[in-house]
């Protein structure tokens, strides 16, 4: 079957898609968006969180066709997304915009160059990040209660990211990147 | 295998009448786990997201009519007042993803023992609106649960809302598990205290082949609560009804051994949690009968 449906704010169409497909499958291996990480397949890690209608869902759980006619965020549309909130303004990519646009080279070991969202920015900041897998997840996690709760307590911040796990860090420094992201946000305003 | 899309709750009993093997996906959060490992290769999908009525609720004057497909996120949000027990239980469901897709008709629908929202349906008191093409009826949730993941629907039916009587008196939950989130519950309790009918109300999760009440130890404690005048009073329970009600909630299990927990270790864990809530609940309703009556 064919699902038509938004990624990151712009029109996407994947097609030959089988009927007990998930939300995940489609992102990773037909639309050429592997942020979002497959690992449990039955919503216990988190590492495919992504953003259903503005609601953090877990994509492995969603079937491709309940997609259709939707608006889905990944980690991939995360800076577009953070900064098109901050300035209020609707989101995707104008044909114009798409036509000017360039590869640029930047630093990809610290993410130098290019544009990256506050809550991408604070977990490098903070060193969150280790092996790396779960970290999509639990910055698209992340990104969704700060957005609702600019001011959270470390109990909301664990509750907001109890779907997701982490099998590194210990999620100290995770911590620490979502207290900087709030801070950061606060100060800004 | 085909994704059926209906549009209305009207196409959806005309799908399920046409095709009665149709596995009806609601949040996806049961149905989409056992895809993704080959458990199950179902012919028909029915996509229940676009009745857009499953999500919706409303609160009557003694029920809430809650759509089957409300998130748990809601439930928790809007309706912690009306019901106060299910909120509580739709907390310890899973994770904040989880919770934001699935809702009461899934786990009604998957009918597993330990499927969080049963004893918090079944301590409060609630019936299930089930429909098909032949028409309408309303199940008991005592009669609903037939058996180990299986209930009382016929193939051609499917689950519009529950009828929750809202809380007309204070309601505790509790589950016992590894971790606060993400996890499935070793064992399961709720209570429900109804000032209004002077009766307590139970429902154990996980300790039996289908959730179930503790009737033996309701019986027992509306008696106890009866003779000794507590509902008036406002006393504290003595020590020894409450172990009474524990032993007698403990006694209704029927648990079997497996990975999360021993058949005996389930058993004490139910009376130990239908003693707490108890009293957790019984300090909740002397406060307000303190209140109410000015009573210091």
């Amino acid at each position: 079957m064919r699902v038509n449906f938004t990624v990151n704010g712009r029109p996407q169409e994947a097609d030959d898609v089988w009927e007990g497909e998930s939300l995940l499958y489609v992102l990773r291996e037909r639309l050429g968006l592997p942020g979002s990480k497959n690992a449990c397949e039955q919503g216990e890690c988190g590492s495919c969180t992504v953003r259903l209608d503005g609601v953090p869902v877990c994509s492995c759980l969603v079937a491709a066709g309940q997609a259709e006619g939707r608006e889905v965020v990944t980690v991939e549309g995360l800076a577009d997304y953070a900064k098109h909130r901050s300035c209020g303004s609707s989101r995707g990519t104008s044909l114009q915009e798409a036509q000017d646009w360039a590869a640029k080279g930047h630093d990809s070991q610290t993410g130098e160059g290019s544009e990256l969202a506050p809550i991408q920015q604070a977990f490098i900041d903070a060193g969150a990040v280790q092996c790396g897998f779960c970290t999509p997840g639990l910055l698209v996690a992340a990104d969704e209660m700060l957005e609702r709760n600019p001011n959270p307590s470390d109990a909301d911040i664990r509750e907001a990211l109890s779907g997701n796990l982490c099998r590194c860090t210990g999620y100290e420094k995770i911590m620490d990147a979502v207290r900087l992201a709030a801070a950061r946000q606060g100060e800004a305003v | 295998m085909d994704f059926l899309r209906p549009a209305s709750w009207e196409e959806a009993l005309a799908a399920k009448a046409e095709h009665p093997t149709a596995v009806p996906i609601a949040g996806g959060t049961d149905v989409m786990v056992e895809i993704n490992f080959d458990h199950r290769r179902p012919e028909y999908l029915l996509d229940l997201n676009r009745v857009g009525d499953l999500t919706e609720w409303e609160v009557g004057e003694d029920t809430v009519r809650l759509g089957a497909s409300v998130p748990y996120t809601r439930i928790m949000e809007s309706l912690r007042g009306e019901l106060p027990g299910l909120a509580l239980a739709s907390h310890t469901v899973a994770s904040p993803q989880i919770r934001n897709r699935g809702g009461v008709g899934g786990n009604l629908g998957t009918a597993s023992p330990a499927g969080d929202a049963h004893p918090a349906l079944l301590a409060a008191g609630a019936e299930v609106e089930v429909e098909s093409v032949r028409g309408s009826r309303l199940i008991p949730i005592d009669a609903f649960y037939t058996g180990v993941k299986r209930n009382a629907l016929a193939a051609d039916e499917l689950i519009r809302a529950v009828h929750i009587k809202k809380a007309d008196g204070p309601q505790q939950y509790s589950k016992v598990g590894t971790r606060n989130a993400m996890v499935i519950a070793v064992c399961a309790f709720g209570l429900a205290l109804h000032p209004g009918t002077r009766t307590v109300r139970t429902g154990i999760g996980s300790a039996a082949p289908t959730p179930v009440r503790a009737k033996a130890a309701e019986e027992f404690l509306n008696a106890a609560l009866d003779e000794g005048g507590f509902w008036d009073s406002g006393k504290i329970i003595t020590p020894s009804a409450a172990k009474q009600f524990a032993d007698l909630c403990a006694a209704s299990c029927n648990p079997i051994d497996d990975v999360r927990g021993t058949a005996s270790y389930r058993r004490h864990a139910v009376g130990i949690m239908a003693r707490r809530t108890l009293t957790w609940a019984w300090e909740s309703y002397r406060g307000t009968a303190a209140t109410t009556e000015g009573a210091a």
